[in-house]
């Protein structure tokens, strides 16, 4: 509860912020802080104590998975602002506005983590998705950005739409909307296992899952890389954490053929992200089809519903969503985003290099970082249910194909030469960078560093 | 403790060397370590029980623990690991590599991986450090190799990084068949597996081996690193990294699935027969030196890949007597190859010849490791082969009667490279000045030394190899 109303407002002393001080470089300042003291009541309630102690109805509980879920979020949004608050002065001309509209992404993603009500899993989509429609164009001035903000409003809406009906029609077949009682009907009528779909549908779609993710290239390509690097990250994580608390209730009941449904879909996943990715020219583009193809990963996660499926995706968001921000923060100081633009980058600036290639390597899922863990779990995960052994077989393969483009990026970086253009970076990003690869590599050596935080 | 230092040594010296910017200390930093860790591993052969085992907990959530532990062929291989990197160094002491410090901080964690693999008794480790010691060799290769370095290394790389990954699917699949959830070795060779389930993950882990070893039809990456890689790698990649290959069988596919590997046993050698003949074939047809003994370390792997299915136990020393024989001659023939590369800026037989003359020494050297690479009679290659070859007649008379071709072309490619290269007309008589480094000189005596007396007297080494045969036998049994 801390999380969602501290947001809240938070988000509108943000919007205040940007009324009475003029100065830009103080919002950044704000922003970080009022992150951190999120940050800090989040973790003290899910020590037991929370300061707001409100009758939801038992609309929302909050549990363990779901507070950690939400701590990952918050510091990953910490780590973004403090990296990139300089590149989103940039990106439009109402900076306060886009730290308050990130308050209230988080606040969304505080909701969809712990809801166990199909209507508060609506809400939360719903307050999530708005300011990012926004954030998306917060470039006026670039046509690209306009272009991408409206494809992805009108294909959001889309989306909720069906996500809507799909509610609907699981109320109309078992007279509730807790996900809970929902699942103990088990699989009785048409209706209901249309409606799981449609709401299955949607879901896919706001977590970018084949075949429902031709908006996410144009939208991440257009979008400000400041941006981008957000919606890539936080929220396609807590897209997951409401995915997967649908699927525990509900689908999981629905026995091999939603095992079925959703083997394919991470099959098709896998396969539009990495086959795309190893093509593009351009690095922010690449990361876009790899986002797809990371989803792809996470997506085991669902399909096992297990113990090691959940450990596995908090570990997989905090990994990935590290390792992108730290790229993107890196990539919004670049003017040539290609792979040419990165030639020759380690002569000019060893440090970052070996930074974003230790973040490179995580994505890739080299051992001793975060994301090898990531993978394994998740692989894990489905070996352990016993079933669909092919399916890890398909995981590994695309992985393979996954370091085909991430190591193009550490070879340009590395081995051939050429001058790459970077707007000036200060020390302190400098070491903010190391930072967050240390937590990476602490990760890969010590994944229950975080894990451990689960069973407090 | 000996396994952790034969770890941490390499490692916290390699990441130290990275901050050492001047060249001199760089290397002579790099050296220092190396030896440092060969005198542990020295005594490390000296000493039982408690000393040469280490048992900490590691990641207790996966039931994953920090096991390291050196039997017998454990002790052999980090011998080698441990003999060969202070060669290594030394030998190429005179080369020139830019940004050094990076060149030597990749070598020596390279090292550390391999110390790793070699200890591991817990299968997760295992694939830790398996993974450890590819990544820097990724980069030894492409940043410092030859002209056609990236595209070439980067097969390399997605070759065994495919492995490995289907390898982590194998070990995913017999952890949750293990009955206490664990990695350790001792429970994995307790394994509840069908039939079917056993032939399965017999090849997930199989390819991985066999893409590093590499066998025949998985080989295709190996001429071309080694040909593209800075020789000094090189002699790592192919002195010590295919031995991973070769003892991965024998330390976890062999006892985790004893009937599987009997079943797969006719098939494995089949291939690994072809492999040796083909590649010798090749090797006959080379004009680059480097690819000719890149071709020719297949056709050696491919019979010690055939000789780990026969189920015999003399067959099996010989193949882990071997393993530290091929390392040590291979090497030898490495240092040859980067005197005269280094010296005359080439390495075709079109143009060299007549070296002899001009560097007698050298080429005494030479045509000693020649024998050791066909394996004449008071070499240490003859001793492991012979075992080798014997166990493989026994199990089937085609199969063996094919591998001994091998032999025969052997002599033929090796003699030739040494009649082209050291003997024959002078060619480029001009420029011709082969100034053999006195450091050099001395690595080589080392290697000579240690081919004939392990020629002569194997009876220690073999001695070693028992314990760990005797186990896996027993399991096979």
């Amino acid at each position: 509860m801390n999380t969602i109303i501290l947001s809240a407002i938070f988000g509108v002393v943000m919007m205040f912020t940007g009324i009475f001080i003029h100065n830009r470089s103080v919002y950044k300042t704000v922003s970080a802080v009022a992150l951190l003291v999120l940050l800090v009541f989040n973790i003290a309630e899910s020590h037991g104590s929370a300061i707001f102690n409100i009758d939801t109805a038992n609309f929302l509980h909050f549990d363990p998975f779901g507070l950690l879920f939400n701590s990952i979020c918050i510091f990953s949004t910490l780590i973004y602002v403090m990296l990139s608050g300089r590149d989103l002065e940039k990106a439009g001309n109402n900076t306060a506005e886009v730290h308050a509209l990130i308050f209230f992404v988080l606040c969304g993603i505080g909701i969809v983590t712990s809801y166990t009500n199909l209507l508060m899993l609506f809400i939360g989509i719903e307050i999530l998705s708005i300011p990012l429609y926004i954030l998306t164009g917060s470039d006026k001035k670039n046509l690209k950005g306009n272009e991408a903000a409206l494809k992805y409003f009108l294909m959001g809406s889309f989306s909720t739409g069906i996500l809507l009906m799909g509610i609907a029609m699981l109320y109309g077949s078992g007279g509730t909307f807790m996900v809970e009682r929902v699942a103990k009907e088990g699989m009785l009528s048409y209706l209901s296992a249309l409606g799981m779909v449609l709401i299955f549908i949607a879901l896919s779609f706001k977590v970018s899952a084949a075949p429902f993710h031709f908006w996410t290239p144009d939208v991440y390509d257009g979008a400000p890389a400041v941006i981008t690097s957000f919606m890539a990250t936080v929220v396609k994580v807590a897209g997951f954490a409401a995915f997967i608390r649908l699927i525990e209730g509900r689908l999981g009941s629905m026995g091999s053929q939603s095992d079925r449904l959703i083997g394919i879909v991470i099959i098709l996943t896998l396969a539009f992200g990495n086959l795309t990715a190893v093509f593009q020219q351009s690095v922010k583009r690449m990361l876009a089809y790899s986002s797809i193809a990371q989803a792809g990963f996470m997506l085991f996660a669902l399909f096992a519903v297990n113990d090691a499926a959940k450990e596995g995706l908090l570990l997989y968001a905090a990994a990935y969503s590290l390792a992108t921000i730290g790229i993107f923060s890196v990539l919004a100081k670049m003017d040539d985003m290609t792979l040419e633009g990165f030639n020759g980058f380690s002569k000019s600036q060893p440090l970052i290099a070996a930074l974003l290639a230790i973040f490179l390597l995580s994505l890739a899922g080299i051992p001793l970082t975060g994301g090898f863990f990531a993978k394994y779990y998740m692989l894990a995960s489905v070996v352990k249910t016993g079933k669909y052994l092919g399916l890890v077989i398909v995981g590994v393969l695309f992985a393979a194909v996954s370091a085909y483009y991430y190591f193009k990026v550490i070879q340009a970086m590395y081995f051939k030469e050429g001058n790459i253009v970077l707007a000036p970076v200060t020390n302190r990003f400098k070491y903010l960078l190391v930072f967050v690869a240390f937590l990476i590599v602490l990760l890969g050596v010590f994944p229950n560093s975080l894990l451990s935080f689960l069973y407090f | 403790m000996i396994p952790v230092l034969l770890i941490v040594i390499p490692l916290v010296t390699g990441l130290i060397s990275f901050l050492i910017k001047e060249e001199r200390s760089a290397k002579a930093f790099a050296l220092l370590s190396s030896v440092a860790t060969l005198a542990v591993s020295l005594i490390s052969l000296f000493q039982n029980g408690t000393q040469n085992s280490f048992d900490a907990s590691w990641l207790p959530m996966l039931g994953s623990r920090f096991s390291v532990s050196l039997d017998g062929m454990g002790k052999i291989l980090t011998l080698l690991t441990a003999v060969s990197f202070p060669i290594i160094f030394a030998s190429t002491y005179n080369n020139k590599y830019k940004s050094p410090n990076a060149f030597y901080g990749f070598m020596l964690l390279t090292q550390a991986g391999l110390m790793g693999v070699f200890c591991a008794m817990d299968l997760f480790l295992f694939y830790f450090f398996w993974e450890l010691a590819l990544i820097p060799a990724y980069f030894l290769c492409s940043k410092w190799g030859g002209e056609k370095r990236i595209p070439v290394t980067f097969k390399f790389f997605v070759y065994t990084f495919l492995g490995s990954l289907l390898m982590l699917v194998g070990i995913l699949y017999v952890y949750y068949k293990t009955p206490d959830h664990s990695f350790a070795i001792n429970s994995l060779r307790n394994l509840a597996l069908t039939a079917s389930e056993e032939n399965f993950i017999f090849w997930l882990f199989f390819i991985a081996f066999a893409i590093k070893m590499p066998v025949f039809p998985f080989h295709t990456w190996q001429p071309d690193t080694y040909e593209q890689a800075p020789t000094a790698v090189t002699m790592v990649l192919s002195g010590i990294m295919v031995k991973m290959g070769v003892f991965a069988v024998i330390r976890w596919l062999l006892p985790m699935f004893p009937a599987a590997s009997v079943r797969m046993a006719d098939i494995v050698m089949i291939l690994a027969v072809i492999g040796m003949i083909y590649a010798s074939l090749i090797a006959i047809r080379q004009d680059d030196m480097k690819r000719l003994v890149a071709y020719s370390s297949i056709a050696h792997i491919g019979l010690m890949a055939a000789t780990m299915f026969t189920g015999s136990s003399a067959g099996m020393q010989g193949v882990i007597f071997q393993m530290f024989a091929h390392g040590v001659n291979i090497i030898g023939l490495w240092i040859v190859i980067d005197v005269i590369e280094q010296q005359l800026g080439t390495r075709k037989f079109s143009q060299l010849g007549g070296l002899a003359q001009k560097a007698p020494v050298l080429a005494i050297m030479f045509v000693i490791m020649c024998f050791a690479n066909i394996a004449l009679p008071l070499t240490n290659s003859f001793v492991g082969e012979f075992l080798m070859f014997n166990s493989v007649f026994r199990h089937s008379v085609i199969i063996g009667a094919v591998a001994c071709i091998s032999i025969i072309l052997a002599a033929v490619y090796t003699l030739w490279m040494v009649q082209k290269v050291f003997y024959g007309e002078v060619r480029n008589e001009e420029n011709i000045s082969l100034n053999v480094p006195v450091n050099t000189q001395i690595m080589l005596g080392i290697l000579v030394a240690m081919v004939i007396i392990f020629g002569v007297y194997p009876q220690p080494m073999i001695n070693l190899t028992s314990d760990t045969v005797t186990k896996i036998i027993a399991q096979t049994k």
